[in-house]
């Protein structure tokens, strides 16, 4: 009997801590750790919808940060106030200067203007084997990146838009996460995801079947970009403040970075992932300005924390290629299967769980008692 | 008639700048047509030439050809140790693994440079006789420009040799055309892939003397981007395919250069995005490059 076998347990792991969890930032919102939880909740999505395109259709995009500059600039442009539009961005045709959309609208718009951008690159690029699309991906964060530093009366340049309105509360951000991986774990569970992996594992078999491998990557590409464009509406008026910088290559990598450590081909790698990407770098970054260890006071070592980020993918693609969760799905499948809630009413699991955890202790002393003798 | 002249000035500017791409791309396209490993790090490799030029001229006043020699063998050096260590165990694990490998040595180059030597910009200067100035009709060349076209002619006649007779070329185009095949024919993969290793990264380092000459300032992330490039070129000109790559690099430059003399003054920030909507343009319609054949043989 293992401890997660029983849903009950599960319930409390995976539903009800991070339920508090998300509770308590709800109503602490301005706090630093409240930042940081949110910031989890947008990498939850970006990395999710990555996996979808690198992990189980076996393509490699790394031009997330593309797609999230698409999403937050298309999303600032449709909130923000007229009168600040006329200041910074006062190249923008009329109609748009006074247009203001309620925020969940604006941020699908900005999802629909990602998910165009990837057709526009992926009818080009998908059509081949290989891996140009992800050189082709990178070219599009630069092109993203020219296009937002130079085009000063469309997006106030290299400056960036400034005074975003807050709304993207703990609240809307985990309501998108959980939306976003909902429709990823039904997507990978119908027969259009189960063609992905089919193509991932072998196109030529995935082909013979019947599967088109053009229409499906193209549209993966899309769903994913439009994910990720969300993410970059959320992002955006999280920070209040976005400009191209935050956009770049690294940006990307560090999404790329973090799907792979938590496991490509698993939605619930892209949550402990998320998780581990976004909580580690804060332990690390006192490197950065310099810390004291055992009485030694370190110099400041710049890049440290993303040179320790990038020697544990090395030793990640090495040693456990599948990432940590491998192809486990047991978060996800806990979060959606009615089993996890019921459990709760349920007399014989609570005994079930309270039977494991006897079982777990008594073997647990046993072999403290066998060492020590 | 003055038009004409700015052209002509633009074209050669394409030339020297295509030279460069053309140097990389063909270390590049060695690597790729064997391992068909996008290798994110080789730009980097031509960032730790540099540095290592900077260093021993700057801190112990090493005269450059010695220098440049150094760097060479250091960037073999660190070109064979990440090949070692970060694609080697993942040779049977497929193309995906080793692009992300890639992508992480890339980025820890990244990093340790930037750790080791701050990530400020920092001036670098080519000695006096390297960068004099000839003027020949309108077009001027430093001395440095006329080596780099030398270099790249030498550098493809050699090579194209090199592959066409002797032991080692021929089993590179075995391998690049079926790396297990070639295994079970008896030959020694790791010999090659090596060998295509060390030639990618010694071009490396002498293209980073160049690009580094020619821009007169270097920054821990200055090899990524023109990395990116050459890989670009690569494709242009048809990948696996060492004329192709030279093409394609001379291409790429001359495209580039005239993109942003002749566009108008707006548009010149664009430069690199140019290069990346060219090789988009470019799959859109001749997907194996215009020397490259469907198998991408090595020609």
């Amino acid at each position: 009997m293992r401890l997660r076998d029983s849903n009950l347990f599960r319930f409390i792991i995976f539903v009800l801590i991070p339920l508090i969890v998300i509770i308590i930032c709800g109503f602490s919102s301005g706090s630093y750790y409240a930042g940081l939880v949110n910031l989890f909740g947008i990498n939850v999505i970006l990395v999710a919808s990555l996996n979808l395109v690198n992990g189980f259709s076996g393509m490699f995009s790394m031009g997330h940060a593309a797609f999230m500059a698409i999403g937050a600039y298309a999303a600032a442009i449709l909130t923000l106030p007229a009168n600040q539009k006329l200041i910074s961005m006062p190249g923008l045709p009329e109609w748009l200067i006074y247009m203001r959309l309620p925020y969940p609208v604006a941020l699908i718009i900005g999802g629909i203007l990602a998910a165009f951008v990837a057709l526009l690159i992926g009818f080009p690029v998908l059509r081949f084997k290989g891996h140009y699309l992800s050189v082709a991906t990178i070219g599009l964060i630069v092109i993203v990146r020219a296009v937002l530093d130079n085009e000063d009366e469309l997006t106030n340049g290299a400056r960036g838009v400034t005074g975003l309105p807050n709304y993207a509360s703990t609240w809307t951000i985990f309501g998108a996460a959980v939306i976003c991986l909902f429709i990823l774990y039904r997507l990978i569970r119908s027969s259009y995801g189960r063609g992905l992996t089919a193509m991932r594992d072998d196109y030529v078999a995935a082909q013979t079947i019947g599967i088109n491998l053009t229409t499906k990557k193209i549209s993966a590409f899309c769903i994913s970009a439009f994910m990720a464009g969300v993410a970059g509406g959320l992002w955006g008026h999280m920070q209040s403040v976005i400009s191209g910088k935050f956009f770049y290559i690294d940006a990307s990598f560090k999404i790329v970075e973090t799907s792979i450590i938590g496991g490509m081909s698993s939605l619930s790698g892209a949550v402990v992932g998320s998780l581990l990407m976004t909580f580690i770098p804060e332990l690390l970054a006192p490197l950065e300005t310099g810390i004291e260890v055992f009485g030694i006071r370190l110099p400041e070592l710049y890049g440290a924390s993303n040179l320790i980020m990038a020697a544990l993918l090395i030793v990640i693609i090495i040693f456990r290629r599948q990432g940590i969760m491998g192809y486990s799905e047991i978060i996800t499948e806990s979060l959606f299967s009615a089993k996890t809630y019921s459990s709760v009413l349920k007399k014989s699991e609570y005994k079930k769980l309270c039977d494991i955890v006897a079982h777990k202790i008594k073997e647990l002393s046993s072999r403290v008692k066998s060492k020590g003798a | 008639m003055d038009g004409f002249i700015y052209f002509l000035i633009q074209s050669v500017n394409g030339l020297k700048l295509g030279s460069v791409y053309a140097i990389v791309a063909v270390g590049y396209s060695m690597v790729y047509g064997i391992l068909r490993l996008i290798n994110f790090a080789h730009g980097d490799i031509m960032t730790v030439g540099v540095y290592t030029i900077l260093v021993l001229m700057t801190a112990f006043g090493v005269p450059l050809w010695v220098t440049v020699l150094l760097s060479v063998v250091i960037a073999i050096a660190v070109g064979l140790a990440t090949e070692r260590i970060a694609y080697r165990p993942l040779r049977t694990a497929g193309e995906e693994a080793t692009l992300i490998s890639s992508l992480a040595v890339s980025i820890f180059m990244q990093n340790l440079i930037m750790m080791i030597f701050s990530p400020q910009r920092r001036a670098f200067h080519l000695p006096e006789y390297l960068s004099r100035l000839h003027t020949i009709g309108f077009i001027k060349l430093s001395t440095m420009n006329i080596i780099t076209f030398a270099a790249v002619f030498i550098i493809l006649i050699v090579l194209s040799l090199v592959i066409k007779k002797t032991r080692i070329g021929m089993a590179m185009r075995a391998c690049s055309d079926n790396l297990n095949a070639s295994k079970l024919m008896g030959i020694n993969i790791n010999a090659v892939i090596v060998t295509a290793f060390a030639i990618g990264s010694g071009l490396a380092a002498l293209s980073g003397l160049m690009l580094a000459g020619e821009y007169k300032t270097i920054d821990p992330l200055m090899g990524f981007v023109p990395g990116l490039k050459a890989f670009c070129a690569a494709v242009l000109g048809g990948i696996g395919s060492l004329s192709g790559a030279v093409l394609g690099g001379f291409i790429l430059g001359i495209a580039e250069m005239l993109f942003a003399g002749l566009m108008p003054t707006d548009f010149t920030a664009y430069r690199d995005a140019f290069v990346f909507v060219l090789l988009i343009l470019v799959l859109l319609v001749r997907p194996y490059g215009i020397l490259g054949s469907k198998e991408g043989g090595r020609s």
